[in-house]
């Protein structure tokens, strides 16, 4: 009995948790489309995301790459494949590896970062104090932060993906003593443009998943320095499984589109 | 008018009640089903002073957030300006309390802002010039006395300073009415008085009607029994046995309203709480 009631609690506060946050994130999209819209927020938040995030990205690129390049020559050498690290590297980081790694990276620095600066916020009663001045946190706070993260991790993913495949590029001609002009003409020459635009896709889904659930833990924080840290946690926890169960879903549809 | 009904109210304020700033009808909250304040009615009148008394965690600071929106009541009615708030939409309740001014417990100012930007943080909202923004700011940082802080950050003021500056940004727009949470509150007794000094300024300089929430007594009739002189420059004692006509008391125990009246029938009530708080 005792079971029932704790999984009833759990099911109720999980069905109510995903309402708010359906809710929240349904606000501070369609605050953009009603004045005020705080441009220069969203161009500090670009900033901070965006370039801030850069050399982790690239980092993440360049080493990713590599590894896809040392392991699949070593797998495609035996099946006398090799020539074709080049297209292996640059589909696979493209169409997958580029948006999720550069989410989940993303993630970790900045929905972390949403939902400690939110959270401390909160509990320093500074966003009440927003609300008692006459100002709309959400529409102050989060919607620029998300607006500026979808379009950081769009150009942040492009940078990704051709990061991976110098990085793997760099492995095949110095490491795989291959030719580097068939490797990169083998990445270039066998994409298509689905193979893009579904890598091009993926990073606006994951920028809002990222964003929205780092200010929704932010916004939500209770319990005082404790509560940040707790935030903290959830929303890069959450962030980071949501992009993958996403990423998933997202591709079964894009692969039935461009079928 | 003394303690326990709940819904009447001084007959000082009652004069003066045809419009109320602000008025709780038979206002309850709970927190997951835990009663915080329950059947609480009291008003604010033009120009009155309320100084709501009672120990820490009695939901004095509910009490105050529900006055402005902040805290939306599980049932009852809070009008604020005249009109009824607890189930305004929080677009329309963001324009009613550009019309309030509200000190935070411990100031609450936006840490990653200059203080100019959080005394001026409205008038940048509302695009007001620069200048205009700088001239208003220094102004209500006179006020406060704290003009050389204009460029300093939050983080290398005072506790008393902040509360200060704090007081600097709810003025700034002029409010209608204003909302104290424990502005003395965690002060030593000198910065706990300049900061009651500068309160009674702002009520005998502009007569803006206020709600403070306190738990130090010694705060509270000090603003019954002082005055501030212009001519001086500083708050002065009022003549022996005269207290300031418009500022009354409220007192709560466990989130009910048990004492409305002066600063006469709350010294001699007969409620075994009031006596115990005020021993």
């Amino acid at each position: 009995m005792m079971a029932t009631n704790t999984l009833d609690r759990t099911a109720k506060r999980l069905v109510l948790t995903v309402q708010d946050y359906s809710l929240f994130a349904y606000r501070a999209l369609m605050d953009l489309f009603r004045p005020p819209v705080y441009w220069t927020d969203f161009l500090i938040q670009a900033d901070i995301i965006g370039f801030g995030s850069l050399s982790i990205v690239v980092l993440t690129a360049l080493s990713t790459g590599g590894v896809l390049a040392l392991q699949s020559a070593a797998t495609l050498s035996a099946f006398g494949a090799a020539a074709i690290t080049g297209r292996f590297v640059s589909l696979t980081m493209i169409r997958e590896l580029g948006p999720v790694l550069t989410g989940i990276m993303v993630s970790g620095r900045n929905a972390s970062s949403m939902a400690s600066e939110l959270g401390s916020m909160v509990v320093t009663e500074q966003i009440d104090a927003m609300r008692a001045l006459g100002v709309d946190p959400v529409r102050k706070l989060a919607t620029p932060r998300i607006y500026a993260t979808i379009f950081s991790l769009f150009f942040l993913t492009i940078v990704a993906d051709a990061c991976s495949i110098l990085g793997g590029g760099l492995v095949t001609i110095f490491m795989n003593h291959q030719n580097g002009t068939q490797y990169f003409s083998m990445a270039w020459e066998h994409l298509r443009y689905p193979d893009i635009l579904q890598g091009l896709v993926k990073p606006l889904f994951y920028g809002f998943i990222l964003s929205s659930i780092g200010c929704f833990y932010g916004m939500r924080t209770t319990g005082g320095t404790e509560g940040v840290g707790r935030s903290t946690i959830q929303a890069v926890v959450t962030s980071s499984v949501l992009i993958l169960f996403v990423d998933f879903f997202l591709t079964q549809v894009i692969l039935v589109l461009f079928r | 008018m003394n303690e326990t009904s709940t819904s009447a109210l001084p007959d000082a304020t009652l004069a003066a009640n045809a419009r109320p700033i602000l008025a709780f009808r038979d206002v309850s909250i709970d927190f997951g089903g835990r009663p915080v304040l329950e059947e609480i009615s009291f008003s604010v009148a033009p120009g009155e002073t309320r100084i709501l008394l009672g120990p820490a965690g009695v939901g004095k600071s509910v009490l105050l957030k529900l006055a402005n929106g902040l805290l939306r009541p599980t049932q009852g009615n809070v009008c604020l300006f005249g009109q009824e708030i607890s189930h305004m939409t929080e677009e329309r309740l963001f324009a009613l309390r550009t019309r309030t001014g509200m000190v935070f417990q411990e100031g609450a100012l936006f840490d990653s802002l200059s203080v100019r930007d959080n005394v001026g943080y409205q008038l940048v909202q509302e695009q007001v010039p620069d200048d205009e923004i700088d001239r208003r700011v220094r102004e209500e940082l006179r006020f406060v006395e704290l003009e050389e802080t204009f460029d300093l950050f939050p983080g290398s003021l005072s506790g008393g300073m902040k509360r200060r500056v704090a007081i600097a940004r709810a003025l700034i727009h002029q409010p209608e009415l204003l909302l104290y949470d424990s502005p003395t509150g965690g002060l030593d007794p000198v910065t706990s008085t300049t900061i009651i000094e500068l309160i009674v300024k702002q009520r005998d300089v502009f007569r803006t009607p206020s709600l403070l929430v306190t738990h130090r007594l010694q705060d509270a009739f000090m603003l019954s029994t002082h005055r501030f002189d212009p001519a001086l420059g500083r708050m002065v004692p009022l003549p022996k046995g005269e207290t300031d006509p418009k500022t009354t008391y409220l007192m709560l125990e466990d989130g009910r309203l048990i004492f409305d009246g002066s600063l006469h029938e709350l010294l001699h009530s007969q409620n075994a709480f009031v006596r115990e708080f005020l021993r």
